[in-house]
């Protein structure tokens, strides 16, 4: 029988774990000097007072479903995909491919042939890795992290050397051609008539990503190969036993990752930047851990806390823009939603189930 | 390529390869009392942010080290507390701690000094200068002998020296005391040390502070001695070449003073291209070379070339039997 009933486990301990962050974020701002409540009040309006503010939430909300959801599959199976950041950048290379060499008529096509081009990219860039531990069983976070270091590598030769303009000085491809441009939310909304921010990326790319989120929620908990993901992340001998093969649900989890991961350069690269330039994840691969994390790697956890993620991101930059705290602020808030939500679990966890134990102790005594 | 091109490639390898040789050397300790550590790089930046710093406003350069040694122990303290105590995920605390260091070094640099997330520059007596040792300037001008001794030999940091000391004194540590020999039992087989009556949290605390002081020297010779100064993401992957590094001796000492100093070479190179144009007489990517100490460790880690076995127990928090 479980200690705490479900919504505790799947509202409340996140929740306190976020709170704690939350304060620790408010300790470290008081202590460079600045006000949390005025800093919180200007992220909030400068990431959701407005549909341009909106429009940078959500664009980088996109980002973070798609690379929570990849860390969220992979932590089914009990696999750690820290190369997230590797497999989007690959997806990247993907998406420039497929933009700049197909001539695609309608940009419904085009995102159709770039997702499935950034998919297969980052899906292979998973699949080795995925494929060195289920056969050779090299650990596959140090594999991923290696990745992820070697994609930063190969996409660095490949702009300079095969892909970048001739007489471009700037390491990154040429524009990709008109056809492929994603509208915006901006152009999705006024038939609508709903008026939003013209200058905001974000695109309909989120719409992919919000039918991943739901995508995946079917495959894990609807399907059949999600039961076997899902017995094999609980226990790997009782999955066997049960006739799953751990080097298929090794793969296909993986791949599944890398493909989700890798799909996020339908966002960033076709949907914002137009081009593939170097860096274009900047870390968004590494919040997929946070987010992951902190969604309880359930999609509709994912959903929210990318939502969350995105707003931080955006706040965060209106914070850098007009106080004095730099933009690092977010990668303290982000370590700490990591530390809180993941790797000290069990100090919120402990504490807890010792108080829903006494209280159902106290219960039991009173009916008996 | 001349003989004193040649010297002065293996002077820069030196001078790359303290680094990774000191956090390597710190994996080791922790990895082989079974708690893995991804964190080597934020303990690292950490360690290289508070040298700088408090070097810079002290003056003193030993002051500094201090503060980049208590940094890193912090952070090793933090990794304890997740990963022994609370029995966490050990991965997922060290991915926590890098994003911890990269942030709070920017966000404090930025509030003490105000230049953009660096430290000013150190001079003088806030930076480790090279010691040159006795007779290097007579013996310079002796043919062979003389260069390989003033110019490789003389003239690193004490950090440096140091470093290359601490390979012989952990292998002897891990090999030939009791400390040693309970500490790799407790990263293969925990049970049976807690069965001999030794505490394995303690020793895993030991352990993982060793870790955090090495990981601090790195740091601070990172900003104190090969540069002068702290700037933003300074450690720039090293702490995960270290950790390639680590994988690649198999967890033993001696192999990672050759490990580091063949991925120190790779570093050296990449700068001298016109040397590799030299020597095997074609261009060489500098993409490959920085790439190449990880597609190396991930062939090794694939077991195609002399297969890696990590310590059985790493990772698994222990839980006592009750």
């Amino acid at each position: 029988m479980d200690v705490m009933p479900k919504w505790a486990e799947v509202v409340l301990v996140p929740l306190i774990s976020l709170l704690l962050a939350a304060i620790i974020s408010a300790l470290v701002i008081l202590a460079i000097g600045e006000d949390p409540v005025a800093a919180v009040k200007l992220m909030v309006t400068g990431a959701l007072g407005s549909t341009y503010g909106w429009g940078y939430t959500l664009y980088y909300a996109t980002n973070f479903m798609f690379t929570g959801l990849a860390v969220s599959i992979a932590f089914h199976a009990r696999l750690f995909n820290i190369g997230g950041e590797g497999q989007a950048m690959l997806g990247g290379l993907g998406v420039a491919l497929a933009c700049l060499y197909i001539p695609w008529p309608h940009w419904s096509l085009a995102l159709i042939g770039a997702a499935f081009m950034a998919g297969l990219f980052g899906a292979v860039w998973a699949a080795i890795p995925a494929w060195l531990q289920a056969k050779r069983g090299s650990h596959i976070v140090i594999t991923t992290i290696m990745f992820n270091f070697i994609a930063a590598a190969l996409l660095n030769y490949v702009l300079v050397n095969m892909l970048r303009p001739k007489g471009s000085m700037d390491p990154a491809t040429a524009r990709f051609p008109d056809a492929t441009n994603l509208p915006t939310l901006h152009d999705l909304l006024a038939p609508l008539g709903i008026a939003f921010s013209k200058a905001a990326p974000a695109n309909v790319s989120l719409l992919v990503a919000v039918a991943a989120c739901f995508a995946l929620w079917v495959l894990i908990w609807r399907t059949r190969l999600g039961y076997e993901i899902r017995a094999y992340g609980h226990s790997e001998s009782a999955a066997r036993y049960a006739g799953i093969s751990p080097v298929k649900i090794t793969m296909i989890a993986m791949i599944i990752s890398g493909a989700l991961a890798g799909m996020m350069a339908t966002n960033n690269v076709m949907g914002e930047a137009e081009r593939l330039v170097l860096n274009s994840t900047e870390g968004a691969g590494f919040i997929g851990i946070a987010v992951a994390l902190m969604g309880r790697s359930h999609p509709l956890g994912v959903f929210i806390a990318a939502i969350l993620f995105g707003f931080l991101y955006q706040g965060g930059a209106e914070l850098a823009l007009w106080t004095s705290i730099p933009r690092e602020l977010i990668v303290v808030i982000q370590a700490l939603v990591i530390l809180f939500t993941g790797a000290l679990d069990n100090m919120v966890r402990i504490p807890l189930e010792k108080v829903f134990l006494a209280l159902r102790r106290r219960k039991t005594r009173g009916a008996g | 390529m001349d003989y004193l091109t040649f010297i002065q490639l293996l002077d820069s390898t030196v001078r790359l390869a303290t680094p990774l040789l000191l956090a390597c050397l710190a994996g080791l300790f922790s990895e082989r009392a079974g708690i893995f550590d991804i964190g080597l790089e934020g303990k690292m930046l950490a360690a290289a942010f508070f040298s700088a710093a408090i070097a810079s406003l002290t003056g003193n350069v030993w002051i500094g080290l201090m503060a980049g040694i208590g940094a890193s122990l912090l952070l090793s303290g933090l990794h304890g507390l997740a990963s022994i105590t609370f029995r966490g995920n050990q991965l997922i605390s060290g991915v926590a701690i890098n994003f911890l260091a990269a942030g709070m070094t920017v966000l404090i640099a930025q509030d003490w000094f105000q230049q953009g997330g660096r430290t000013p520059s150190l001079v003088g007596g806030a930076r480790f200068e090279g010691i040159t040792l006795p007779g290097a300037d007579a013996m310079a001008d002796t043919p062979i002998i003389g260069p390989l001794y003033s110019e490789l030999i003389s003239g690193h940091s004490i950090l440096v020296y140091l470093a290359f000391a601490a390979v012989p004194l952990t292998w002897w540590l891990l090999y030939r005391t009791r400390f040693g020999l309970r500490l790799r039992a407790v990263g293969e087989n925990p049970a049976s040390v807690d069965t001999a009556g030794i505490s394995v949290v303690g020793l895993r605390y030991a352990a993982v502070g060793i870790c955090g002081i090495l990981c601090g020297v790195a740091g601070a010779y990172l900003s104190t001695a090969l540069q002068a100064g702290f700037v933003k993401d300074m450690s720039a992957g090293r702490g995960f070449i270290a950790l390639a590094a680590l994988i690649f001796a198999k967890w033993r000492p001696w192999y990672a003073l050759w490990a580091t100093l063949l991925f120190g070479l790779f570093g050296a190179l990449e700068t001298r291209p016109d040397v590799i144009e030299a020597l095997i007489g074609m261009k060489v990517q500098g993409q490959l070379l920085g790439a190449l100490p990880y597609i190396m460790t991930v062939v090794i880690l694939a077991g195609f070339v002399g297969k890696a076995i990590p310590p059985r127990a790493g990772g698994e928090p222990y839980v006592k039997e009750r």
